[in-house]
């Protein structure tokens, strides 16, 4: 019982809020709320494959989502829908349910590999130089996009919404709300597998102490290719899900400020926790959308007592100036994050008698 | 050249801090940005066209002249507020220097969000205050404002190099990049380096700001986003951590950006120059001038 | 078939010549040491021989095949282990982590049994737990399981450490300063650790140390070293009363 107690909870609960969005109990801005949750924690977790447990300076986890996304989305509108460039639907919109899955997948490897191409050069450099190749590799892997012309550019790229329709034609269900799910658990599984492993805790070794690690029998090189790899594909498989979620998909989404609240969503949560990402991923999306609501309310409030003059209004910027502000502070005040490195189970020692998570 | 001055200028900044604090300050390119507006306002209050009129009217390059030193000195303000306010803290209690980095990150998204929610987004038109001279050299023509800001750039450079290299303090700040603990313990107080690197820094980056308005006059809260990202990685291919770098880096991107939008699309600037770069470094990962840091085992 | 051969190793930093013309010998199963002031190049050699560094010139032969080029963690696979001057062990690991993330070279197991989590999987990491705890076991570390070596004892540090080595079943084990920062009692304890491991493991030792009653007591043969060269080789008793070997340590007053 106590081995299948974690799975049977997740299920009983994609369970429940898939039958609530099915009929409409919770609309569809709370929908999206939760899917990007996911989609957050997706990101955020495997950003901490990199930055947490093997302790490197990466700022370039957008970039991989992005690859992820165009591939995935240009996969799937290129064989489903009708498009101007494309063309002709080359299957049947009825497989696009089933294609859906593989499409996300292909969007992850595509990152992989890209995640490959930026790892290479990593190796003879030392520190900090990661954070520029990876800034580096971000900008670049955008201006390609914008150059591709076909593909939207700058402008963009749509046609997705055509594909998750299909989907519900199939088979009438929240099918993004489903996949999303799935995929979040997939990804949080497969991390925690991961690092659980021997194999893994060979990137925790290189962590503190790459030397030792490579002459105790580690081949340091190939783990970091790995880690890396694993790391850039699930952004991959988070892009895909984004990019079908919203429809629309430009470059500037998927720029440094992107890659930043990856940075804050795993330092907020602890270097080296899984837990800790996890629900540094949900505090995070659930603070941007409240600050949505919160930033209109303070203007009125400091309106009332007059510390602002009637001309000013708080606009949704000022999202953006709390956010590094609250980073900041949390740097000041508990560098290591809510978790630390340490995971749920290890604050409530408890819990380990109801579930073992394998 | 022009464009690789400006690199330089703030590719200096980050080579100083680093050298002197192995910290990227990340907000550097930010601070120019800042210079760039404190630029616009002292400029538009000497200039009597803002909200205090002065008693007696200057001519433009009188402004110029004073201009350069009072936007020099308030940004090196900004600076070395950010350096009191932000980063003694955190080097006080000693953590790890990632941390730091990433204060640092978030204090440049501030000072950017923070002045687009201040000042709106409309963009601040920068007033001419230098007549244009163009000169002409066979067929090279060259206004007068570019070869000031080459000449500023060669100048600091020059300066740096003598301070960095002749002064006590120059020694201190190297000594400082090598030993953290022994400097205090040599008698040279190590808060009041740091702060000198940061005016130094932060000044710089104040003038490239003020130069730069008077380029491309027209001010917006990201500009100093892409620059400063592009005038690190210009500091780092240089070698990070060595003047000589980061003025050689600067002034190489500069050139590698004129080259790439001979040949190509202006939207291919940024991808080639950064592949280009991605494989300079690839090819001598500690940089140009750099030195490698071996780690005893 | 020797078991190691080092020939004519030099090794240069820039312009200062580390190692010169270094060379040695090794049948196999000797336990011997390596002396000599600071600054001789003894380090230099280990890192040099772990794959660390790749040779100026001259070669290392181990059981017959040449190093060159290797990396480091090619060269443990060959067989060879080591232990370093300052403890290097995974200080937020536990120690039976510290252990099992040794045997990284024959796990045995790729991503996808990872991944499914398989019965070839759940086997490996079961034996390799197994193999990780005999060598606790053997070593009288058991109570320390799952302690994280940043809270024990120094002494029992560098046992850990080198527990870590041996696990790795090496034929030739390099131990780098193993009584660097131990009280006399560890000493005592380490003297009779490393001899009771020469002989139980049957791997040939090679150690650097400072301490002369470690290296009196237990080795063979010891080889002293200077400016990168050795300059006296032989039996404790020879290198005790050898004027070269005086004169190197304390200086030609000493005479």
């Amino acid at each position: 019982m106590k081995k299948y107690s974690i799975p049977t909870l997740l299920i009983l609960l994609a369970f429940g809020v898939s039958l609530l969005a099915y009929y409409e109990i919770i609309d569809l801005y709370i929908q999206s709320v939760i899917m990007f949750i996911g989609i957050n924690i997706i990101l955020s977790s495997s950003f901490n494959i990199i930055n947490g447990y093997m302790g490197e300076f990466a700022c370039g986890h957008a970039g991989f989502m992005a690859v992820g996304a165009y591939v995935s989305s240009i996969l799937n509108v290129a064989l489903f829908t009708q498009d101007k460039v494309f063309g002709a639907p080359v299957l049947p919109e009825s497989m696009a349910l089933m294609f859906f899955p593989f499409s996300v997948i292909i969007g992850g490897i595509a990152a992989a590999l890209t995640g490959l191409l930026v790892a290479i050069p990593s190796f003879k450099t030392r520190g900090d130089y990661l954070a520029i190749i990876t800034i580096a590799a971000n900008f670049i892997i955008t201006s390609t996009i914008i150059n591709i012309s076909s593909i939207g550019g700058a402008r963009g790229f749509m046609g997705m919404k055509t594909i998750v329709f299909a989907m519900e034609d199939v088979v009438d269900l929240p099918w993004m709300l489903i996949w999303v799910f799935v995929f979040t658990f997939l990804c949080v599984f497969l991390i925690r597998r991961f690092v659980t492993s021997t194999y893994g805790k060979g990137i925790i070794a290189i962590h503190q102490d790459e030397i030792a690690a490579e002459i105790m029998s580690v081949n340091t090189n190939q783990m970091k290719l790995v880690a890396f790899m694993f790391s850039s594909g699930l952004a991959g498989v988070a892009g895909a899900l984004f990019a079908h979620i919203l429809g629309y998909i430009n470059p500037g989404s998927f720029g440094i400020l992107k890659s930043t609240e990856c940075l804050v969503m795993v330092y907020l949560g602890g270097m080296g926790s899984l837990s800790g990402s996890v629900i540094s991923a949900i505090l995070f999306t659930l603070l941007i959308e409240g600050l949505r609501f919160i930033i209109p309310a303070m203007d009125s409030g400091l309106h009332m007592v007059h510390l602002l003059p009637a001309s000013y209004h708080l606009s949704q910027v000022w999202k953006w100036v709390f956010i590094p502000m609250l980073l900041v502070l949390l740097m000041q005040f508990r560098a290591e994050g809510i978790m630390g490195n340490r995971e749920l189970s290890d604050i409530f020692p408890k819990l380990k008698r109801w579930y073992q998570f394998k | 050249m022009q464009w690789g001055s400006f690199y330089s200028l703030i590719a200096l900044g980050y080579t100083l801090v680093y050298g002197v604090l192995l910290l990227i300050n990340f907000a550097h390119g930010d601070i120019f940005m800042v210079g760039a507006y404190i630029s616009f306002f002292v400029t538009a209050v000497l200039l009597g066209s803002y909200t205090v009129g002065l008693p007696f009217a200057l001519s433009g390059t009188m402004v110029l002249a004073l201009a350069v030193p009072l936007t020099m000195i308030l940004t090196a303000f900004v600076g070395v507020m950010l350096e009191r306010i932000a980063y003694r803290p955190l080097r006080r209690k000693g953590v790890n220097r990632l941390y730091v980095v990433i204060t640092a990150l978030m204090c440049g998204l501030i000072l950017e969000n923070g002045n687009l929610a201040l000042l709106g987004a409309s963009r601040k038109s920068f007033p001419e205050i230098l007549e244009k001279v163009v000169y002409s050299v066979g067929s090279f023509s060259m206004t007068n404002l570019k070869l000031l800001v080459i000449f500023s750039a060669i100048l600091v450079f020059v300066i740096l190099q003598i301070i960095v290299t002749r002064t006590k303090i120059g020694m201190a700040m190297r000594a400082i990049s090598y030993d953290k603990f022994a400097v205090p313990l040599m008698g040279i107080p190590i808060d009041t380096i740091i702060v000198f690197t940061f005016i130094l820094g932060s000044s710089l980056a104040g003038l490239a700001g003020l130069l730069f308005a008077m380029s491309y006059p027209v001010l917006d809260p990201f500009m100093g986003s892409l620059i400063g990202w592009k005038a690190f990685i210009a500091a780092v291919v240089g070698g990070i951590g060595d003047i000589r770098g980061a003025f050689v880096g600067g002034f190489l991107l500069g050139f590698i950006e004129i080259l790439v939008m001979a040949v190509f699309p202006s939207t291919f600037r940024d991808l080639i120059a950064f592949s280009i770069l991605l494989i300079i470094l690839s090819m001598k990962p500690t940089g140009i001038f750099g030195v490698a840091r071996t780690t005893k085992i | 078939m020797k078991l190691l051969e080092i020939n004519k190793l030099s090794q240069y930093f820039g312009g200062l010549c580390a190692l010169n013309r270094f060379s040695v010998d090794f049948e196999g199963g000797e336990l011997r040491a390596l002396i000599g002031p600071n600054g001789a190049g003894k380090t230099t050699v280990f890192n040099i021989v772990s794959g660390f560094y790749q040779a100026s010139k001259g070669d290392i032969l181990f059981g017959g095949k040449s190093l060159k080029g290797l990396k480091p963690h090619q060269v443990t696979r060959q067989g060879i282990a080591r232990t370093f001057q300052n403890i290097r062990l995974w200080n937020d690991l536990t120690v039976l982590d510290n252990i099992r993330i040794a045997q990284h070279h024959k796990l045995g197991y790729g991503l996808w049994d990872n991944f499914l989590r398989t019965r070839h999987y759940l086997d490996r990491e079961k034996t390799i737990t197994r193999e990780s705890m005999e060598i606790l076991e053997a070593l009288d570390l058991v109570q320390f399981v799952d302690e994280l070596p940043k809270n024990l004892p120094y002494g029992i540090q560098r046992k850990v450490e080198i527990a870590r080595a041996l696990s790795i079943k090496p034929k030739l084990l390099l131990l780098d300063e193993p009584a660097a920062g131990l009280n006399s009692s560890d000493i005592k304890g380490l003297i009779t650790l490393i001899d009771w491991i020469h002989k139980e493991f049957d791997v040939t030792i090679w150690m650097i140390e400072h301490q002369m009653s470690v290296v009196m007591s237990l080795c063979t043969w010891i080889q002293v070293i200077d400016f990168g060269s050795t300059i006296a080789e032989g039996t404790p008793e020879q290198i005790r009363n050898n004027p070269a070997v005086i004169k190197a340590y304390l200086g030609d007053d000493a005479i």
